[in-house]
């Protein structure tokens, strides 16, 4: 990188906003993923103008960028493929209005998703998306991936709750798109840029809709000594046009190691358990648990458990929620996938997924959105083993391609980054890839905003015409 | 170009006779604002309209694609309009999984014959639109027509889970997939949902389904101004009881809502013949909680001092709750001349809904109102001439109630009005702030500019 960059990005931003020793850029090759890939430079904006300026700079030296929050995201979106500059937004995270009545609130991108909920709780109002990192990750990471999380069953993912977004565009343009009452007039593109994976815009601002808190919530524990039994009540549940506010499947594996670690309550001698969850009016929430809980019982269930209070009902979702963090005590590295199957072949998906565990070497735990479809099976791997991490990424393809052959889809809700970008031909033809890279390019001509992401690098968009990204930029091939 | 007159039969030799149409009356029954396609086509595969596409591409022809044509008038007059891409040939259920509630259909396919497809299976599509017997699942994602299910369910934007459409340059693309929960490229769909076939020929849709409601009930309530209305209207949106519909409605609104259903010799429930100011509220779902909603509406209704409130009969109910859906339909025939606009601001409140629907009274047409729950709200002028005097009168009224939703920070879309209307005050209340990044997605999507257009304002 050319130290004269360095240096106007020094003189634009105050010398702590910019980080460019090897020591200190270290911290943020990484992100949730197994990939790696090193920035040149890391900046903090505290305005959207800082962005636009920083793009501009960028620009004039003809380096890529890429935006990032908290760098939890597990598809690698996030992590500079190109080395370039790496725009951190952690310091734009302030909640810039909340409009309770409209149920409304403006915030920057580096707000960490449970901090919008913090704030409009006292209102009863909250924001759905929750990912199991919501703790620390950015709403603004959230908007790039279209994240997802348990509860995305029944109130959709990010898309569904984003009403309006500032945008910079490569060339440092600033845009607003979608409109903050909705209804926006002419095309969606606050739908096309929810999801975009940063590759088309850098994210400054965005107005998010608030839901009201739901009146009644029961969450029952369904516990199984047979995981296809857990599978067929999740079918069963979801055939008979039950929505739940979420329903999650854990593994026998996977609970004893959550127990380990947190001691949520779950069974350390079952096959699998369901964690599920109703809200609604009082009536519907009383009507629907029973319904269900009856379903699981005609499936075997050895028991259905009810928290009784908040506390029982906490610890429960905090042993879901901190489940991977509990899986990654017991080896020095875990990879999560993130895979989607339509809900009627769950058992299906799940004896598959073993029979690729065991051909490829590896214990694989399944914790995941049962009732989407969602799977999330884990590898646990020493990344320092070559013949380990090729292997944990061929299980992983597997995974992922037998999805596919289910007629599912490639990603659920991690993105597809620069983890699934040479897969994407599985689901989309030269014509998909056309259009897709008209309208990349469409908003990103050079590929200077994240490139090397969702698009295999043989169909462009990627290093081909990358510009001319680092040297000394690490990204693995 | 090439001259127009040999153009059907070039078309019957690129696609066979039988897929052509250019007769009066198939011609005629496609004209949009008084603009009569050369030829109408009539594919049967979503390789066929890839074919036509490619050959008006080639050409430079421009096409719109129809499905029953009940809401062609949606939007502008397209600038040129050479083809009409008739859609009704595509009316297979590709892929139909009750137990996993998903869903691909042909764009073709009527909305009204899915709907009894579904309700087979005890499952439907939450889209409570406009268009009677014929009209389209494509036309009706395409033209954004808003569903009175949306408080409740969400709009297309939130059950459409993918879509195949052919783009500008004759290809066949797909975005999306028939998963639930999918994250996988660009959400190229959502794009289509509202874009009134401007950016691509849409074949097939695929949706996520729902399960058809055990029970619902219908309540109206009457006021005898809008203001306490509206007050009703927030104490019931503050209430969080889930509603499938909310309705404001003025006295205008509700007249032509009785005359309606007095024409389809449907008994008429107390209120809207009444002079005040209406509530329609619509509840479905599970029979505890539909009983819960009714009698918590009634003591809502009874703080609110109304001036009358019943739970509507099942059949009278059901007659009021069709007139809503079809709303649109009534309205734009319901007078000779008709003005139908569609406002949402930022912030509905009682004063400001009383003044939009004020604003365009005092001439000689009547002025209908309604607010729905999500704050989208429909005016509609109707006046019973059709000359140049009354012509002028509702463009005066449309610009200055576009001008006052501008100032106002909200927007307004022009939905039906006589074409010199149309043409006076154009499509929207004012440019969106990112018309020129649609601009460059029209360009990209519709590189020959052949896909209606125009049909939106500044000639995309």
């Amino acid at each position: 990188m050319e130290p004269a960059l360095i240096r106007e990005l020094q003189s634009l931003l105050g010398p702590a906003n910019v980080l460019s020793q090897k020591e200190d850029l270290l911290l943020y090759e990484f992100d949730g993923s197994v990939e790696k890939a090193r920035p040149e430079v890391v900046v903090f904006p505290h305005t959207t103008g800082d962005v636009s300026r920083i793009v501009k700079l960028a620009d004039k030296y003809q380096v890529p960028v890429v935006g990032r929050g908290a760098g939890t995201g597990l598809s690698g979106g996030a992590l500079a493929r190109g080395g370039g500059v790496m725009i951190v937004f952690a310091r734009m995270n302030r909640i810039l209005e909340l409009d309770l009545e409209n149920r409304r609130a403006v915030v920057q991108p580096g707000v960490v998703n449970l901090d919008i909920t913090r704030a409009a709780e006292h209102a009863g109002l909250y924001f759905p998306p929750d990912p199991s990192s919501q703790k620390s990750c950015t709403i603004g990471g959230n908007v790039a991936e279209n994240a997802g999380g348990p509860h995305t069953l029944a109130c959709g993912l990010t898309t569904n709750h984003v009403a309006a977004l500032e945008l910079v565009l490569p060339d440092g343009e600033i845009v607003r798109v979608g409109s903050r009452h909705g209804d926006a007039p002419g095309y969606d593109l606050c739908g096309l840029l929810v999801g975009s994976e940063g590759t088309l815009a850098l994210v400054t601002e965005i107005t998010v809709k608030l839901s009201r808190k739901p009146e009644a919530v029961k969450t029952l524990l369904a516990i199984f000594d047979d995981v296809g039994d857990a599978s067929h009540t999740v079918a069963e549940i979801t055939a008979r046009g039950i929505t739940p506010a979420a329903c999650e499947m854990l593994d026998g594996w996977t609970l004893c190691t959550v127990e380990d670690y947190i001691q949520a309550g779950f069974p350390r001698d079952s096959a699998a358990v369901l964690l599920l969850e109703v809200e609604g009016l009082r009536e519907a929430v009383e009507s629907q648990a029973a319904v269900i809980a009856k379903i699981c019982t005609t499936n075997r269930a050895r028991e259905v458990r009810t928290a009784r209070d908040e506390h029982e009902r906490e610890l429960l979702w905090k042993g879901r929620k901190n489940a991977f963090g509990a899986l990654g005590r017991l080896a020095p590295s875990n990879y999560v996938l993130d895979g989607v199957i339509p809900r009627s072949k769950l058992s299906e998906a799940l004896q598959r997924i073993q029979e690729i565990g065991k051909r490829r070497g590896f214990q694989i735990g399944n914790i995941f959105h049962a009732g989407d479809g969602n799977l999330h099976p884990i590898l646990l791997f020493d990344p320092r083993d070559a013949d380990q991490f090729a292997r944990a990424i061929a299980a992983a393809q597997d995974i992922i391609r037998m999805c596919v052959s289910l007629g599912g889809a490639l990603t659920g809700e991690h993105g597809v980054g620069m983890e699934k970008n040479e897969l994407m031909p599985l689901l989309f033809s030269d014509a998909d890839f056309d259009l897709m890279r008209r309208i990349h390019d469409a908003f990103n001509p050079d590929s200077s905003l994240n490139p090397g992401k969702v698009f295999p690098l043989s169909k462009c968009c990627g290093e081909i015409r990358v510009r001319k990204a680092s040297r000394n930029a690490t990204a693995r091939k | 170009m090439s001259t127009t007159a040999s153009l059907p039969v070039r078309l019957e030799a690129l696609l066979g006779r039988n897929r052509v149409g250019a007769t009066e009356d198939e011609l005629r029954k496609f004209m949009i604002g008084g603009r009569i396609p050369s030829a109408v086509l009539k594919p049967r595969s979503a390789q066929e309209v890839a074919e036509t596409v490619r050959f008006a591409a080639s050409e430079k022809l421009a096409l719109v694609c129809c499905g029953s044509g009940s809401k062609l008038e949606i939007g502008m007059t397209p600038q040129r309009y050479e083809l009409a891409l008739g859609m009704a040939g595509l009316t297979e259920i590709a892929h139909y999984d009750p137990a996993d509630l998903t869903l691909s259909v042909d764009a073709g396919l009527p909305l009204k014959t899915l709907q009894m497809a579904l309700k087979q299976k005890g499952q439907f599509l939450p889209l409570g639109v406009p268009g009677g017997e014929s009209a389209t699942i494509g036309g009706t994602v395409v033209s954004g027509i808003d569903s009175t299910l949306r408080q409740q369910y969400g709009t297309a934007r939130d059950f459409l889970i993918g879509a195949e459409f052919v783009d500008g340059t004759g290809q066949l693309c797909k975005s999306g997939g028939r998963v639930v929960k999918n994250v996988t490229g660009y959400d190229l769909h959502k794009l289509l949902i509202g874009s009134l076939g401007t950016l691509a020929a849409v074949t097939r849709l695929n949706f996520r389904t729902f399960p058809l409601p055990e029970t619902c009930a219908r309540h109206l309530s009457s006021f005898s101004d809008a203001e306490s209305a509206m007050h009703f209207r927030a104490a019931l949106l503050s209430s969080g009881l889930p509603l499938s519909n909310l309705e404001v409605i003025s006295p205008e609104f509700s007249a032509v809502a009785a005359a309606c259903l007095k024409a389809a010799n449907q008994s008429v429930p107390a209120s809207p013949s009444s002079s005040g100011w209406n509530v329609y509220a619509a509840c479905e779902g599970h029979e505890a909680v539909v009983r819960r909603i009714a009698r918590e509406l009634e003591s809502l209704t009874f703080a609110a001092r109304a001036k009358k409130s019943e739970t509507l009969s099942a059949s009278v109910g059901e007659a009021l709750d069709d007139f809503m859906r079809e709303a649109y339909d009534h309205l734009i025939s319901t007078s000779p001349s008709v003005v139908l606009a569609r406002i949402v601001l930022p912030n509905f409140t009682a004063s400001n809904a009383m003044e939009i629907s004020r604003l365009a009274q005092g001439g000689s047409f009547r002025c209908a109102f309604a607010l729905r729950a999500w704050g989208v709200a429909y005016l509609a002028l109707l006046a019973e001439a059709e000359d140049a005097a009354t012509i002028e009168e509702l463009s005066c009224a449309a610009t200055i109630v576009f001008a006052t939703v501008a100032q106002k920070r909200g927007t307004a879309t022009l939905l039906h009005a006589p074409l010199a209307v149309k043409e006076r005050v154009g499509f929207w209340s004012a440019k969106p702030p990112d018309f020129l990044l649609m601009q460059r997605l029209k360009a990209v999507f519709d590189p020959q500019t052949i896909f209606a257009p125009g049909r939106f304002a500044g000639g995309l």
